[in-house]
């Protein structure tokens, strides 16, 4: 079971939550010079890593608000938890960004 | 040496001391003509088919553990072609029709038994997508049949009928020729089948980079026993193809999820087919062992770890105590995961990678097994002769692009 520490209402039950895949990710644009290419790996291409990865959780059964996480898929470790709007934390080999 | 009733006899004659191992393990050469990475199913039948329908003998499958140590020894060996679309509908009926000859045509029994598969409804509206996929089906030339709830209490007398059950009964789809097969069996099969042809199984031996040459080509790999060359290879690795593909310097719309399952303690005979309740995504066979086979939903974020949370433990088997009350004791003997390559479609990519020389098979997400004969007939066709399979056109990693996606996911009710 993991525990992910909601930026607002603290640490929760990994029930209370949905992951919404990687996050950082930045649409191309503007759109008329996007070629299908570039849209195609846009929409569907993921770095999908064994390790650290930044992606998005929603807090479904809390405040229903978005936040970041920085965890390790293949271990599960936490690794920082960040607002939306803040940029990807520099993540060492210890300790956490937050 | 050929499998057989007499070999049996005689070999039991002889104290079974005549048996010989059921395929070599070699040291890599230093190149070979076609590399396949990962020694599951699907490699090992794609060396199979290179082999056999194309001639192809210089070929090794390199494998980072066992051969059938990841996804081929996880799932729950259900083997079915219940599609909607006529693409996925054909490729996993050949691949059932490959299955139903497969013992005969690897001289090594896979037990594939054809025991059925029946998708519950459980409202009016399942039954209506019930109706609406068995007559897809039927138009793609596969079997279906929609049973009524009296079939289904007859056919499968543990499942909670009653009025009051929590999820309630209205009918099913059944396909009678589905089933389930003995993984490991697949698995051996192809690997002596494909060493008898010459082909070199090399375990233990993981796969660290690529090597490119001037064009970008692939010439060859790096691994933990040396450098292997070869100009074309093939990857199979399921969950781990984002891996090696980032090795190679692209990316794939690809996540890799842990998908669990479960074996009970040997209960005597209580299940005679294969069973799938979509409203709870649980589906179940009993094993010929008596263990029942009991798998569910994804652990719904991305993991590399092969083993599961407990979130997904109760509610796949609080489905079954909710469904097969007199189920509600049994003891379970294991729980372990695999983790599935899903992709948005929930179609697999088969064919052509951004690298030349590199071919993939990946992106079957929850459902490898059963299309193991066709993942490797096709990966073999494509290594061969370096044209996609015709089977295979459909599923090139191109589709992101233009947008033809063959959308399973929607089409066929897949839970995940």
């Amino acid at each position: 079971m993991l525990q992910i520490s909601c930026p607002w209402c603290g640490p929760r039950d990994e029930i209370e939550f949905r992951c919404g895949g990687q996050s950082h990710v930045i649409r191309p644009g503007p759109p008329e010079e996007v070629d299908d290419a570039t849209w195609g790996r846009y929409l569907s291409e993921k770095i999908n890593p064994r390790g650290d990865h930044l992606e998005r959780w929603l807090h479904a059964a809390g405040c229903r608000r978005w936040f970041n996480v920085a965890r390790d898929t293949a271990t599960h470790r936490i690794r920082a938890v960040y607002h939306m709007v803040e940029a990807a934390p520099a993540i060492g080999d210890e300790g956490s960004a937050r | 040496m050929r499998y057989s009733a007499w070999t049996v006899f005689r070999q039991g004659l002889g104290g079974q001391r005549g048996w010989k191992p059921a395929w070599r393990s070699p040291d890599p050469k230093p190149d070979y003509e076609v590399i396949i990475i990962g020694g599951g199913g699907h490699g090992l039948a794609t060396a199979y088919y290179l082999a056999k329908t194309y001639g192809i003998r210089r070929v090794a499958v390199l494998e980072k553990g066992w051969i059938g140590g990841g996804n081929s020894g996880r799932n729950t060996t259900a083997i079915r072609s219940n599609y909607y679309y006529r693409a996925s509908a054909r490729m996993y009926e050949h691949s059932l029709k490959l299955y139903e000859g497969l013992s005969k045509e690897l001289n090594y029994n896979v037990m594939f038994s054809q025991r059925g598969m029946i998708s519950l409804a459980h409202s009016p509206h399942d039954v209506e997508l019930a109706h609406r996929q068995a007559g897809a089906m039927r138009l793609n030339g596969v079997d279906a049949d929609f049973l009524s709830p009296g079939e289904i209490a007859r056919r499968v007398p543990i499942l909670d009928m009653s009025p009051e059950a929590r999820f309630p009964v209205f009918g099913g789809l059944l396909q009678k020729r589905a089933g389930t097969a003995r993984h490991d069996a697949v698995v051996w099969g192809y690997a002596r089948a494909a060493d008898a042809l010459g082909v070199d199984i090399i375990q233990n031996c993981e796969v660290t980079g690529f090597r490119r040459g001037a064009d970008g080509a692939v010439i060859g790999v790096e691994t933990s026993r040396g450098p292997i060359a070869a100009t074309r290879i093939g990857v199979a690795v399921a969950g781990h193809s984002s891996r090696l593909a980032e090795m190679a310097g692209f990316r794939l719309p690809i996540t890799s999820y842990a998908l669990q399952a479960f074996v009970s303690e040997p209960l005597k005979p209580v299940l005679d087919t294969v069973i799938l309740s979509p409203a709870t995504g649980v589906y179940m066979s009993q094993s010929d062992k008596g263990g029942l086979v009991i798998g569910g939903g994804l652990d719904l974020y991305p993991s590399y770890a092969q083993r599961g949370n407990m979130p997904v433990i109760r509610n796949v088997l609080g489905a079954v105590a909710a469904q097969y009350p007199s189920l509600g004791r049994v003891r379970l003997l294991r729980q372990w995961a695999g983790i599935v390559d899903v992709v948005p479609d929930s179609s697999p990519i088969i064919g052509a990678s951004p690298v030349p020389g590199l071919f993939l098979d990946c992106g079957w997400g929850t459902g490898g097994f059963k299309a193991i004969p066709v993942g490797g007939t096709m990966l073999a066709h494509q290594l061969a002769t370096l044209t996609p399979h015709e089977l295979a056109e459909p599923f090139s990693l191109e589709r992101f692009t233009t947008g033809a996606l063959i959308d399973e996911a929607a089409g066929s009710g897949i839970a995940h």
